[in-house]
């Protein structure tokens, strides 16, 4: 079993707090895992991403290669497009609907839709609206964690353990904001692909 | 044993712990920071008293760990790449008195330049020095390596400088750790050799001599390194030579069973015998190497028997600059795991870069509003040298606020030069932690010429570029400016915020006139740093009750 994960987003979007569920919940598991992030610079609101594998056998690099990631998860649109490059062919896509416009010449969004459409199997997640209905707009990478989680080989009650070990030093509040936000973004996607 | 996810940089700190530690000292850097941040957290900083604050730059930090060493305890400086040039005259000269208690100095290379100015490589350096080098391949070997490397110091007499590259410093794996507790601290005991630590020239030629002695023994522990292993087994028809991490690639590219006579190294100076077996059995060599073409080159002027053709970042079968991927590596061996290039892996035209770019509510926007609105009237004559943190992005539009970045510290000085031959106004822009790092020097040469320059000096109480740590100068900037010799009258503060802006040029405007060396101080809070004290309880804050020096009772 191997699964390569790579995660997309903006600085600021709480890309590497999801990045650390995902590795410890695989950790729990049992599962090898290697993780490439990007600290410094790069995370004053310009584009940041992960490279998260996961096996349960030794894993050699912590870079994926090229064209060969069994997913995508994209916290913005235009970050789906950039890393789009990096999925095998029959890898998916679960890709955020809300663009984060801080750039002057951001592309029209619906040619971008399309075009992220016609180039892979994708599946929206409108997650901030999600996070609303969880009870926080901060949630809105948690809700992206849930609707990636059908796609992970481990179990919902590990990631729902691994969420409250993360948030416990903020809160019972803050921990059920985020486990409900889990639980929303784990079902928008069944109901998605639902027929 | 138990089982953790750790960056590298973790993982190396964590060996450091197990390893009976007693100072950590570092100023912060990407991508080398979380070493130092994760000895802060640990518990062992208090159940074992460890030293672990910030130091006001790499050299002083280096300094303060060979103090340690001197005092028999161990201890280690964690640095960047072009840190590692700030510390470079201890750094070689420490090769020269050796060690006492066990010194690493952690050194994290950053190919292709993710948070750099450049992309140096620091094995350069270990050979210029002539100390050994352990180069990790993975977070398991970053902290086997510190716990050998300390050992290893002890027995050579010798500081070891142990390589990362950001792939490894800043990528998680699960690490197999020790559970049955550190390794008790080394007691405190002072030399009594002279001799050996006053580098006078006659005492210096004397350790010269045995430094060099000692390579042949330090090749041979290379020979013998648990972190470099030699098969000759496979396709003789082409060799393999690795080094570090991208010995993972070459795993990758073969999907675990590699073809080819392979040798994979992880400790310097280079095992010439296992070069020797692998040369005399392949006519053909690839060298796979984060950073600089370094082993390549050396492998080229080896003085063997065989001297089989050399491929590598120099012939063009690898890129010459930038770090290794899984792509790049599989494409030199030309295996069919190279990418496919169907439409999909090309980039989309409709794809837009997103540089990073100074935050919402930074206090930096502000003081560039202002200083560019004071230098509109100067722009063929005047200019503004900036230097290294967030503030380096007032380089992009829409403020485009600043002319120059080189390197630490260098704000102020290229304004001094460029003052002496007539920039006016010649504008210094420098972060609070770089003035400490680096820019007091720099401010004495003006005072000592009266030159005229203006420091616009940013204060936002923190190291922010690298995620909010502490500064040695925090609160303490006027007097140190006067302390300096900038005249009382010219050291003024400006408040960067919206609604003040037009004082805030006007104040600069009138600094800028001045024939002379002014500081102006434009404090306000770090946005960051300032929304996480907001919103949470402060996070484990670098523990106050540290040690500060080496008087703490032995274990």
């Amino acid at each position: 079993m191997k699964c390569d994960i790579v995660l997309a987003g903006v600085g600021g979007q709480g890309l590497l707090s999801i990045a650390m569920l995902i590795g410890r919940t695989a950790l729990d598991q049992g599962l090898r895992v290697k993780q490439a992030e990007v600290h410094g610079m790069a995370q004053r609101g310009g584009a940041v991403h992960s490279h998260l594998r996961l096996s349960d056998r030794p894993i050699a690099s912590d870079l994926i290669a090229v064209g060969t990631a069994n997913v995508l998860l994209a916290m913005e649109p235009l970050e789906a497009l950039r890393h789009l490059p990096m999925l095998a062919d029959d890898g998916v896509v679960f890709s955020n609907t809300t663009t984060i416009r801080n750039i002057p010449d951001y592309p029209d969004e619906e040619v971008l839709r399309q075009q992220l459409a016609s180039r892979a199997a994708i599946k929206w997640i409108d997650a901030e609206r999600l996070a609303q209905e969880a009870g926080s707009l901060r949630t809105a990478n948690v809700v992206l964690l849930g609707a990636l989680s059908q796609a992970l080989p481990m179990e919902q009650r590990i990631f729902e353990r691994a969420i409250r070990t993360m948030f416990s030093r903020k809160g019972d509040t803050v921990v059920e904001q985020n486990l409900r936000a889990f639980a929303h973004g784990r079902s928008a996607v069944r109901e998605e692909s639902a027929p | 044993m138990a089982t953790r996810l750790l960056l590298g940089d973790e993982a190396l700190a964590q060996g450091a712990i197990d390893a009976g530690l007693s100072g950590a000292y570092a100023y912060p850097g990407t991508p080398s920071t979380e070493i130092t941040e994760y000895v802060q957290r640990h518990v062992a900083v208090t159940s074992q008293s460890i030293h672990c604050r910030w130091s006001s730059n790499e050299k002083t930090a280096l300094e303060e760990a060979v103090g340690m060493s001197y005092a028999g305890r161990r201890a280690m400086a964690s640095m960047k790449h072009v840190g590692l040039n700030v510390a470079a005259d201890p750094f070689i000269n420490a090769a020269l008195i050796g060690t006492r208690g066990g010194l690493l100095i952690n050194v994290a290379d950053d190919p292709s330049m993710h948070s750099s100015q450049n992309e140096q490589d620091s094995r350069l350096y270990g050979e210029m020095a002539l100390v050994p080098c352990i180069e990790p391949a993975d977070q398991q070997q970053a902290y086997d390596a510190a716990i050998y490397a300390f050992e290893f110091s002890e027995r050579h007499e010798l500081p070891v400088l142990l390589r990362l590259t950001t792939r490894l410093a800043h990528s998680r794996a699960d690490v197999e750790i020790h559970e049955d507790g550190s390794r008790p601290q080394n007691p405190f005991s002072l030399p009594n050799d002279k001799q050996r630590f006053i580098l006078l020239p006659a005492h210096a030629r004397a350790r010269y001599l045995r430094l060099l002695e000692q390579q042949q023994a330090l090749v041979e522990a290379s020979e013998e390194s648990p972190f470099s292993t030699l098969s000759l087994e496979g396709d003789a028809s082409l060799g393999i030579v690795s080094c570090g991490i991208a010995g993972n690639y070459v795993q990758e590219t073969f999907g675990g069973k590699v073809r080819h006579p392979w040798l994979q190294i992880g400790q310097y100076p280079l095992p010439v015998r296992r070069i020797e077996a692998l040369f005399s059995r392949c006519s053909r060599i690839i060298v796979l190497e984060e950073g600089t073409p370094f082993v390549e080159s050396r492998l080229r002027g080896l003085p063997l028997r065989s001297s089989p053709e050399i491929f590598g970042r120099l012939t063009g079968h690898l890129p010459r600059t930038g770090e290794l991927a899984p792509e790049s590596v599989a494409s030199a061996f030309r295996s069919s795991g190279a990418p496919s290039a169907d439409a999909r892996h090309r980039p989309s035209p409709l794809l837009r870069n997103r540089p990073p770019a100074l935050c919402q509510g930074c206090p930096h926007i502000d003081s560039y509003r202002a200083l560019n609105q004071a230098m509109a009237p100067y722009r063929d004559r005047g200019r503004v040298f900036a230097d290294i943190g967030c503030y380096t992005l007032g380089a992009m539009p829409p403020l485009e606020a600043i002319d120059t970045c080189l390197c630490m510290g260098a704000s102020i000085t290229m304004a001094k030069g460029a003052a002496d031959a007539g920039t006016s106004p010649a504008v210094a822009v420098i972060g609070d932690s770089t003035f400490a790092h680096s820019g007091l020097t720099g401010l004495l040469d003006c005072t000592a010429e009266q030159t005229p320059i203006t420091v616009i000096l940013l204060d936002n109480g923190t190291v922010a570029m690298t995620g909010g740590q502490d500064s040695q100068a925090t609160g303490r900037f006027a007097q140190l400016c006067e302390a300096l010799g900038v005249d009382r009258e010219h050291i003024v503060a400006i408040n960067p915020r919206a609604d003040r802006h037009e004082e805030s040029v006007a104040i600069i405007a009138r600094e800028l006139i001045y024939d002379g060396p002014s500081v102006i101080v434009a404090q306000r809070e770090c946005i960051q740093t300032l929304r996480r004290s907001n919103s949470t309880r402060k996070p484990e804050s670098p523990p106050r009750g540290c040690r500060q020096d080496a008087k703490g009772d032995p274990q």
